[in-house]
């Protein structure tokens, strides 16, 4: 095997190019809290940061080694649930002032819950990583479904329908974290982000997890050169399961609270949400669709009834017309900016934007008139300082005039993108 | 004893009729665009709220004609619209444009019908008795309900054995290439087939929702076991469905009808354990939802084709 001198040699000086997103996201990290001050704003940072590593662990699986998932919410609970009994033996252990976990800190948590959800993909995967695709699919929605259904069934261990809660503020402090407002737990949700973020990243990097990217495109290949692709998939499904349960100590700690329910296909669907219109395919995708998810979850159910259909609707469309997501367009126009084919390109991107403005517009007038339809007069569809009625005429009118207009724009322009494609 | 016996055989088989009608629909589509449509539950979903709108203004048998129609439809226009754009992504991309589109659908039946159950409930000439058994009645529905899935079976069957269209699907599910090159439209086909497969399912609704409940939840709930059935029917095969679909029925019925837990059935052995511990405790009862789950890991650990299928999938 001479073939190995064509690999490229390792780039191992040292350059700034490589350092800078880590950089600005450790200074972004740093700044946040003196930007937003208030506590609903570090609540929700809180959520976004155990959803980055949750979204990002899920993309190991799916982005990286091929293997759809459905039942990854197991390791995230799992891992929570272990984090949550540490931190209950941590409160007791402290009460009595002395024992084993009267030394660990809170503040360590997430630990406990990655080892508890590699230890359980380990006990688990063998059986499962046999094949990929549509059998992978089933089975992990399988096991998803009977861990829920277990969790329901042993209270003692999984605090039935109540779910099992805890004190975030007993045990040691470290670095003077009390850990006792939103604020503080922002640090130490900095802290564990940063490091999970840059821990799977580094992944990506190793032997191992460029093998992954080959079992995900080629495993008949990986078999012949003397890789059994069933021990590659199980050593990533480890790895995953790790930082699942990883972001299961930090949702622990964040919400003091663990339910059954988080077992489930919901939050497994989530992982799979997130990371889809991030996008599978880039490194980043799943933070920026983490960020994306949480902020539409939590935002906009203050403005209207539908919010989990807004979600469910933009995934569908980033499925059909943006199979990349919204990473892979974020990466797109930087390789154009690097390339200098910006200038070209952006027509026919701006162009495409306002027709998907245009048709995503018509789409929430119509899903808000079709509820105030459906639910009574009182509630107005409320649309940006516009009160339509669906009594009205005007409204429905609107919606077909918007995405009339937007598939209009969509059709004329299309030749601006393909040319440049 | 008897008694439980012949209404749980019964119940049971009734709830397996249930679950091929709807994995008949799926396994069709399985097998001929490789796609599992995670949306599948979410058609018989719209099945039974369908019916139960039209329902209030035509009745229940012309809704159960329309119903059925209405959803095939709205299928075959999912196919053409939307499956079809994403189908070139692969499969993975498919599987996720079908749950995207049960997340949407069940999203929309929320803010339609409200997040509560409706009264979608047989006419009341099928609420009673067909035969009293033991001092417990059968109501008419539940026959009229076997009924239809029979005369389903029936027609199903000899559309696919016995007509040409039947025919050409046979032939496209292994060789679709070669029929699209012996001039037939295999497009057209697929979206014939899926809304076909979803109008199974919606027929399935109408029938499904008086019986179960007509809840927004009630695609969430049975859209899981039907994928168990497919699976453990063997990807593709529509008399492994339909077996599977039997089992699966019949032991989900039985763990709930018998009223044992685990001690009692270790104790009965001749082992002296605990009736009241956190695991012997457990009831049969309270395993009853697990239980396609159980097989549908133990299925594809040890016998990945499934009962009756032919590929791995």
């Amino acid at each position: 095997m001479n073939d190995i001198t064509a690999v490229a040699p390792r780039q191992n000086r040292f350059s700034w190019r490589a350092l800078a997103p880590w950089l600005i996201s450790a200074a972004v990290l740093l700044i946040l809290p003196f930007v937003f001050e208030s506590g609903t704003a570090f609540t929700l940072m809180n959520v976004i940061a155990v959803n980055i590593v949750f979204a990002l662990s899920y993309n190991m699986l799916l982005g990286q080694g091929g293997m759809l998932s459905f039942g990854h919410a197991v390791f995230f609970g799992l891992g929570s649930y272990a984090a949550m009994h540490a931190m209950n033996a941590i409160d007791e252990a402290a009460y009595a002032g002395e024992g084993f976990w009267s030394h660990i800190p809170v503040v360590s948590m997430p630990l406990v819950g990655m080892i508890a959800g590699g230890l359980v993909a380990l006990l688990i995967g063998w059986p499962f990583c046999r094949r990929a695709g549509t059998a992978f699919a089933m089975i992990t929605l399988g096991l998803g479904e009977m861990v829920a259904a277990a969790g329901q069934m042993f209270p003692s261990v999984f605090g039935g329908e109540a779910g099992v809660y805890g004190n975030r503020m007993v045990g040691p402090q470290w670095f003077g974290l009390e850990l006792a407002q939103a604020a503080d737990v922002y640090w130490f949700m900095a802290f564990w982000t940063f490091l999970a973020v840059f821990a799977m990243w580094a992944f990506t990097r190793t032997p191992l997890g460029r093998m992954s990217n080959a079992v995900r495109d080629n495993p008949d290949r990986l078999q012949f050169i003397g890789y059994p692709p069933r021990n590659i998939r199980f050593m990533i499904f480890i790895a995953s399961g790790s930082f699942g349960g990883l972001a299961g100590g930090m949702a622990a700690v964040n919400y003091e609270i663990i339910t059954p329910e988080s077992l489930g296909l919901i939050p497994s669907g989530l992982a799979l949400l997130m990371a889809a219109v991030g996008g599978l395919g880039v490194f980043y995708g799943p933070i920026v669709g983490a960020i994306v998810v949480s902020l539409m979850n939590s935002m906009l159910s203050d403005y209207t009834d539908a919010s989990i259909l807004y979600v469910g609707l933009v995934f569908l469309g980033i499925v059909m017309f943006a199979p990349r997501g919204l990473g892979g367009g974020l990466e797109q126009i930087r390789v154009a900016a690097r390339e200098g084919s910006l200038g070209k390109r952006l027509p026919g991107w701006l162009s495409g934007g306002a027709a998907v403005t245009a048709i995503s517009l018509g789409l929430m007038l119509f899903i808000e008139l079709l509820f105030q339809w459906r639910h009574g007069d009182d509630e107005f569809a409320h649309f940006f300082g516009i009160d339509f009625e669906s009594g009205s005429l005007t409204g429905w009118i609107c919606v077909l005039v918007l995405l009339g207009a937007g598939i209009a724009v969509m059709r004329a322009t299309k030749k601006l993108r393909e040319d440049n494609a | 004893m008897l008694e439980i016996v012949i209404f749980s055989t019964l119940n049971g088989i009734l709830y397996g009729l249930l679950l091929f009608m709807l994995s008949s629909g799926l396994t069709l589509i399985f097998s001929m665009m490789g796609v599992l449509n995670f949306a599948h539950a979410s058609f018989y979903m719209l099945g039974a709220y369908f019916a139960y709108t039209m329902g209030m203004e035509i009745g229940f048998w012309p809704a159960l004609l329309l119903a059925p129609i209405l959803v095939g439809g709205l299928g075959a226009m999912v196919e053409k619209f939307g499956l079809r754009r994403v189908h070139e992504n692969g499969h993975v991309a498919e599987l996720l444009f079908t749950f995207g589109l049960a997340y949407v659908i069940d999203e929309m039946v929320q803010l339609i019908w409200g997040t509560v159950a409706v009264a979608y409930r047989e006419p009341d000439y099928m609420r009673e008795p067909l035969f009293t058994l033991f001092g417990t009645d059968y109501s008419i529905f539940r026959g009229v309900v076997i009924l239809i899935a029979v005369l389903m079976f029936i027609a199903l069957w000899f559309l696919l054995k016995k007509t040409r269209v039947g025919m050409m699907i046979r032939a496209a599910l292994t060789h679709g290439e070669m029929v699209g090159h012996l001039g037939h439209n295999v497009p057209r086909l697929f979206m014939g087939v899926f809304g076909f497969g979803c109008a199974l399912a919606g027929l399935a609704g109408v029938i499904g929702g008086p019986l179960l409940a007509t809840e927004p939840g009630m695609a969430v709930t049975l859209g899981p076991i039907v994928f168990v059935v497919v699976v453990v029917g063997g990807m593709g095969s529509l008399i492994g469905a339909f077996y599977a679909s039997l089992l699966i029925g019949l032991i989900q019925t039985f763990f709930v009808a018998i009223d044992a837990s685990v001690a009692d059935i270790l104790n009965a052995l001749g082992m002296n354990v605990d009736p009241y511990g956190e695991v012997t405790g457990i009831t049969l009862a309270s395993l009853a939802p697990m239980t396609p789950f159980i097989l549908l890991v133990l299925i594809l650990i040890f016998r990945p084709r499934g009962l009756m299928g032919e590929l791995e999938p």
